[in-house]
């Protein structure tokens, strides 16, 4: 059964909507009304849904984009503010250009994006969807040249566009040996039961940010009644400074469809999903190859390793700049074709998920270490850990150290270990599980990363002295402000608060009652948002206020000072009335 | 069919409820006001405007969105939840244009009412002065988004009721914004009319039907003479005698 809001009828490929819509964009630069009401004749949907759609990812432009689309990474590790240096502003001046605004020759236009998970990579941009990384003021010069000789990007030097992955610790995962299918074959001589006690014995919790027991979730699913069961990999990586789905997107893709199709036999699901992040993008061709090959060597499709009534397959659906589609049900909802605005739970994706179906939902990781787990066994993966949480977790570490890259741990491992490991000096904060985990100092760095003491999902932030703490909550909270979907009043309104009223203290504006605000308005949020994401976003605004007071305090007014810059707020008169005098002035 | 009644506690009073019911509906049904403003009796609840959310132990939920479960103990009618709701009812004013004195619908406004009824003297916040659009083209209907709160009754109501999916919001964060599901994206050129559920339901003063503003003089109205609550509870009786 085909539902029709999600994939065009009159097309045999059943294309999604978010790839139509990506076409067109590709094709005329931008989407445009009359684009819109074509898909929505195309897919037989309301137009109001196409159009919500378009407003909703970021990606998608109603205003024509440059033929040469820059999107500079705004991450406080990946991102465009480089030693000091402003490397987004530079390439906007050599190429005469606003951000946000496409040059009126039509060439270039650029812009920022929220982090794009290149963070072990140096500061990165994406153009025309392509990572460039290592960015430096040397490079941006070229880029300008390159840009403006109207250079295809197929002659720009390859070496640019290079993703080099560096793994500086394996543990349990990245050392295991894994051949494509022999998971499978293990699982269809034990069967269901056996293959899903398995993953019970295991103990594997989801590696996604909650920590949801895995194998309880597939049985959950399994247990659930529907029409058809589904599962889907959560491959949106888009918490700031998490980049380790990107590396084993890369180096396990066969182990990780694997896990799928393992979660498939378990719970008789039939069809698969990736749901990968629009800036990854360029992992597409690679994904495709691995899933044809699996394919032909019978280990997706009709008849699975020859089983009469195994048949699963997996189709990659590609977001479009959503950091809230990495929350389970704003995914599904993506991936029905609309704004991904996350549903009321419960009932819970195991259930009511994808088209209203039974569905297990797990992040690339967890997926990759069930099938490692049913190659193994329970125990192996077991062994290591702590009580809590077993077996490895694999970090994303970048920022203020000597070696940022991958690194592999058994769950348990202190922070001050890793700090260690990735050559990290004179440390001021690390940001453990990226903006919406925690923040912690010195004296927290013998916490532990495991889902008892300091969880997360991977992202692994280090904070020299040099930062300005302040500097990076304002990032965070201009980050939560662009990335809330918008449904609910607290989070809608109040992140954009909060972004305001930390730039209102970074501007030598705030007064003592702004700590009194913020703090209210961050327990606001944490109590009364609807999902993860608003009850996350202050969390680094509550942890700096806590651990870090002179974050904000050092910058505060004394005495009575205006909200406001009287005479900024002018400026609006002053462009109305084409006045620029002394007189438009105030002194 | 005999119905189980089991029963939650709303701030220590006992109330039954049927499998099925959210924590609103045996609420409001017990005649225990939640505060609310995107809860409709009828339509599909949303729980986007937040000003329902009670405590249950360490847990804040959304009332209207969450079933009621046997032996639920909740906290509703706190002093620290009002205070949320205050703020939480002073953010919708600064994100919007709510200059109450010049709008035809002060006095039946569900967020001015919720300002009195939570005891809101100012707007605290800083007003975010937002770019949004105003649809006069209909002849019998006007759209001033600048005065939306994002609530989504037009949206249900006009497609579970009216039938029509007149309505959608677009946009993400404080871009979100109504949008009308027509060729031009405007109002006039779909197929709205004035007796719609959609057209009427509107707690603020965003979709007005026009020319007939002023006819019942400001004194004499809906919340000139009654609090919130009061029609609140009102508004699911009705619905209860329509059933
Ligand atoms: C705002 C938000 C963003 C999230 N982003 C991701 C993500 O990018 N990847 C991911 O696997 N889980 C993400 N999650 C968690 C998912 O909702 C879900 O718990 C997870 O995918 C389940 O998989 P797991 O059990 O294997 O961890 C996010 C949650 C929230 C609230
Ligand atoms: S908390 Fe934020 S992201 Fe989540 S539903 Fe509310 S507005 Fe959307
Ligand atoms: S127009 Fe009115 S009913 Fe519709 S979403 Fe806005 S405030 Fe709610």
């Amino acid at each position: 059964m085909m539902n029709p809001c999600l994939h065009n009828r009159s097309d045999p490929t059943h294309e999604h909507l978010l790839h139509r819509l990506y076409a067109l964009q590709q094709q005329f630069l931008h989407i445009s009304p009359e684009s819109m009401h074509q898909v929505a004749t195309e897919f037989n949907l309301p137009v109001s849904q196409v159009a919500s759609v378009v407003a909703f990812y970021s990606f998608f432009h109603t205003q024509p984009c440059g033929r040469f689309h820059i999107l500079f990474s705004n991450c406080t590790s990946c991102g465009y503010l480089e030693d000091g240096q402003n490397l987004m502003q530079m390439l906007c001046q050599q190429l005469q250009i606003t951000p946000g605004k496409t040059r009126k020759d039509g060439l270039v236009s650029i812009d920022e994006t929220s982090c794009i998970g290149m963070c072990d990579q140096g500061a990165s941009l994406l153009i025309n969807g392509v990572p460039v990384t290592r960015l430096n003021p040397d490079k941006i010069a070229q880029i300008a040249h390159l840009i403006t000789a109207e250079t295809a990007l197929a002659y720009w030097p390859k070496a640019w566009f290079a993703v080099n992955d560096v793994v500086h610790k394996r543990s349990l995962l990245l050392t295991a040996h894994f051949l494509a299918g022999s998971a499978l074959q293990k699982a269809l001589i034990h069967g269901t039961d056996e293959t899903l006690a398995t993953v019970m014995q295991s103990d594997l919790c989801g590696r996604g940010g909650a920590g949801f027991n895995t194998g309880e979730k597939w049985q959950l699913c399994r247990e659930a009644s529907g029409n058809a069961h589904y599962v889907v990999c959560n491959a949106d990586e888009g918490e700031p400074g998490t980049f380790k789905d990107r590396f084993l997107l890369r180096s396990q893709a066969d182990a990780m469809f694997e896990g799928m199709t393992l979660c498939a036999f378990v719970t008789g699901a039939e069809k698969g999903f990736v749901y990968l992040r629009g800036e990854y993008r360029y992992l597409l061709p690679h994904l495709h190859s691995v899933l044809n090959q699996r394919r032909q060597q019978g280990l997706l499709g009709q008849h699975i390793l020859g089983h009469a009534t195994f048949n699963f397959d997996i189709e990659i659906v590609v977001g479009a700049g959503a950091y809230i589609c990495g929350e389970e049900s704003a995914l599904i909802e993506s991936l029905e074709g609309k704004p991904g605005i996350p549903r009321i739970r419960p009932p819970f994706p195991v259930t009511h998920g994808y088209l209203g179906q039974p569905t297990v939902i797990n992040n690339v990781e967890t997926l990759i270490a069930a099938a490692h787990i049913i190659l193994q066994d329970g125990a192996w993966f077991r062994a290591i850990g702590t009580e809590k949480s077993a077996g490895s977790k694999i970090l994303s570490v970048s920022g203020d150290c000597r070696l940022p890259g991958i690194y592999e741990y058994p769950f348990g491992v202190s922070i001050q270990q890793v700090l260690d490991d990735c050559g990290a000096q004179n440390v001021q904060a690390v940001q453990i599980g990226g903006p919406s985990g925690t923040l912690v100092g010195r004296t927290d760095f013998n916490c532990r990363t495991c889902f008892e003491d300091l969880s997360t999902a991977g992202s692994f932030l280090v904070f020299g002295q040099q930062r300005n703490l302040l500097a990076i909550n304002r990032n965070f909270a201009r980050f939560f402000a662009h990335e809330s979907c918008g449904f609910c009043t607290p989070c809608r309104v109040g992140t954009q608060l909060l972004k305001n009223n930390l730039d209102k203290i970074a501007d030598g504006r705030g007064t003592s009652q702004d700590l009194v605000e913020i703090k209210q308005l961050s327990h606001l949020l944490q109590r009364h948002s609807h999902c993860g994401l608003g009850h996350t976003a202050a969390n680094h605004i509550l942890d700096s206020l806590q651990r870090f007071p002179q974050t904000f305090e050092a910058n505060l007014k004394q005495h009575f000072t205006a909200s406001f810059d009287l005479d900024k707020a002018l400026e609006n008169a002053r462009q109305i009335t084409q006045r620029n005098d002394a007189a438009a002035h105030l002194d | 069919m005999q119905t189980i009644h089991d029963t939650i506690i709303i701030d220590g009073q006992e109330i039954p409820f049927t499998k099925g019911q959210t924590i609103m509906d045996a609420a409001l049904a017990a005649r225990v006001y939640i505060p609310h403003l995107c809860h409709y009796p009828g339509l599909t609840p949303s729980g986007n405007c937040r000003l329902c959310t009670v405590d249950i132990g360490s847990k804040s939920v959304a009332a209207c969105i969450t079933p009621a479960a046997a032996g639920q103990e909740i906290s509703n009618n706190t002093s620290a939840l009002n205070d949320a709701r205050k703020s939480i009812t002073q953010m919708l004013f600064v994100e919007g244009d709510h200059i109450c004195p010049s709008c035809e619908k002060t006095g039946n406004c569900k967020l001015q009412a919720m300002g009195y009824y939570l005891g809101m003297l100012d707007e605290h916040f800083p007003q975010f002065y937002q770019h949004r659009e105003v649809d006069a083209s209909h002849a019998r209907i006007l759209l001033d988004r600048g005065r939306c709160i994002l609530c989504d009754l037009c949206v249900r109501a006009s497609r579970e009721v009216d039938k029509k999916n007149v309505f959608a919001i677009a946009g993400r964060g404080t871009e979100a914004h109504l949008i009308v599901n027509s060729s031009t994206g405007k109002l006039a050129d779909s197929n709205i009319e004035p007796g719609d559920l959609a057209a009427n339901i509107c707690p603020v003063g965003a979709i007005l039907i026009k020319e007939q503003g002023y006819q019942v003089p400001i004194g004499q109205r809906i919340y000139d003479q009654h609090t919130i609550q009061e029609t609140g509870l009102q508004e699911n009786s009705v619905k209860k005698n329509d059933d």
